[in-house]
């Protein structure tokens, strides 16, 4: 077992030392790293935003619903509905759907160019092949992934405004009251910077799974099933240091 | 020239290659043939520098290759053009885009000048105007030429095959040989091929090197071949009962297999 994981961590990080080298043609890099960032940044849009509202709503009505009977203002609703989404559903949940979707993808795709040989194809032409498929991914994830972070963090207030203040839990006053209230920037530096580890993580980790992976079709489907759950294990985990780092 | 000195090859324990020395020239079409499981790829990956041998050398001309690091070996692959068993096309790019990526990631060519050169590789394998068709829309003989117009649009100065021939009609398959012979021909490649395809060993194997159970069991020219003692040669040559009727009928009316 502990062979087993030194034997991946070694592997990984020495791919990934390969993946993080100087870019042998700008311009091309350029291109992938822009159709990287359509896929990763628009084509994740949508579901990051479903998630978000619904997010918000539920977190606006538990709260709501544990916090009658107290003597609690009800204009704490908003106020934790934005700093638990700032500071903790944002990055997370989002950063947990996106290893599903585009972590997935990742090992998809570079397994599949793994076992159709375009990987050998490259390398025989001369190319850093990690550089060229983890660099522009890495640099796409980077730059979108937190903006998705900050959209869902935004979509997810909203989302506990449309299920508090039209259904009558609080006034819409209350809850833009809420919302204003003792508001830390660092909250979001926080956010910010769990956004950009988990993006990291969820890219080299899904880009080594596919990169790595041996045999047919069965194995491709586990590389890809693995990509999914280590980034996901990986994300926990470092959002717990984060946590404990950054407000420690 | 292409040489191999002593190579080793081991897969956990499983010795593959064991002691391969040959050497491939320059303006030929040189033929790796044997078994299934003779070691036949992995000597064609050793020697095109996607394996790392356990031991040995390689030569480029006068370059040892496995003493370069992996920065100097990007100079030798970008004179080494491959074309792959399955084609190895990328297929989200049409053939234009898989003809133009090695162009835009090795040259500074202008548009122009890129587009001529794949307009001239095309018609050089003929198949012009498929430039905007996909992979999966074209056939597998077209997607093997459209592999070899990939593989030589740099130029390149070594020429690597492997099963250039699988899964094609005899027709296409020959029509691959003729074009990979031609090509080097023209261009005084040294040209590596790995087949077990008796049709090209006897078209267009000008030196063939028979490996058998990861050992060189035979080297020789096509002409060499049918007249070889070697009973392993004889063996793998005439496997097909047909091919065994037509040896029996020849000797019968005294006549040269050539």
């Amino acid at each position: 077992m502990n062979k087993r994981f030194f034997h991946h961590l070694g592997a990984y990080l020495l791919i990934l030392k390969e993946g993080i080298s100087r870019p042998e043609n700008l311009r091309m890099y350029w291109k992938e790293t822009v159709r990287q960032m359509y896929d990763i940044g628009i084509g994740s849009l949508v579901i990051v935003a479903l998630i978000s509202v619904f997010i918000g709503a539920v977190t606006a009505v538990q709260f709501s619903y544990q916090l009658s009977g107290t003597l609690i203002p009800r204009y704490y609703i908003g106020y934790i509905v934005r700093d638990i989404t700032i500071i903790e559903l944002a990055p997370t949940i989002t950063c947990l759907v996106l290893a599903g979707k585009v972590g997935s993808n990742i090992a998809a795709e570079i397994g599949g160019m793994r076992q159709k040989e375009h990987i050998d194809a490259m390398t025989v032409m001369g190319l850093n092949t990690a550089n060229y498929l983890i660099m522009p991914k890495l640099i796409a994830a980077l730059v979108m992934i937190p903006m998705l972070v900050t959209v869902s963090a935004f979509v997810g207030v909203i989302g506990g405004y449309l299920a508090s203040v039209p259904t009558g839990i609080i006034t819409d006053d209350e809850y833009v009251r809420g919302t204003r209230s003792f508001f830390k920037e660092f909250n979001v530096f926080m956010m910010l910077v769990k956004a950009v580890v988990f993006a990291f993580i969820l890219t080299t980790v899904s880009s080594y799974q596919g990169y790595t992976v041996k045999g047919g079709s069965i194995e491709l489907g586990k590389a890809s099933t693995n990509a999914v759950v280590y980034s996901d294990i990986l994300i926990l985990l470092f959002d717990y240091i984060i946590a404990v780092v950054l407000t420690g | 020239m292409i040489k191999s000195v002593d190579i080793h090859k081991s897969f956990n324990g499983t010795q593959v290659l064991k002691g391969i020395s040959v050497e491939f020239e320059t303006g030929k079409t040189n033929l790796i043939i044997g078994k299934s499981g003779a070691g036949k790829t992995v000597l064609l990956k050793i020697l095109v520098g996607l394996i790392e041998p356990t031991s040995g050398v390689i030569w480029f001309d006068d370059v040892n290759y496995t003493a370069l690091t992996k920065k100097e070996k990007i100079g030798i692959r970008n004179q080494i053009g491959m074309l792959f068993q399955a084609s190895a096309l990328f297929d989200s790019m049409s053939v234009e885009e898989n003809l133009a990526f090695p162009l835009e990631m090795f040259t500074t060519m202008t548009r122009k000048e890129k587009i001529d050169r794949i307009n001239h590789v095309l018609e050089r394998v003929n198949l012009e105007g498929i430039n905007k068709k996909y992979p999966s829309e074209i056939s597998g003989g077209m997607q093997k030429r459209v592999g070899i117009a990939r593989a030589i649009i740099l130029n390149p100065k070594y020429l690597f095959c492997d099963e250039p021939n699988s899964g094609l009609d005899p027709k296409t398959a020959i029509l691959i040989d003729e074009l990979i012979k031609s090509i080097t021909l023209e261009n005084n490649m040294t040209t590596i091929i790995n087949t077990h395809d008796m049709n090209s060993v006897m078209e267009i194997g000008q030196n063939i090197c028979f490996l058998h159970e990861g050992k060189l069991e035979w080297w020789g020219t096509r002409h060499d071949v049918l007249e070889s003692t070697n009973d392993t040669l004889q063996e793998f040559i005439f496997a097909s009962p047909f091919l065994q009727k037509l040896r029996n009928a020849a000797i019968e009316q005294g006549t040269k297999l050539d």
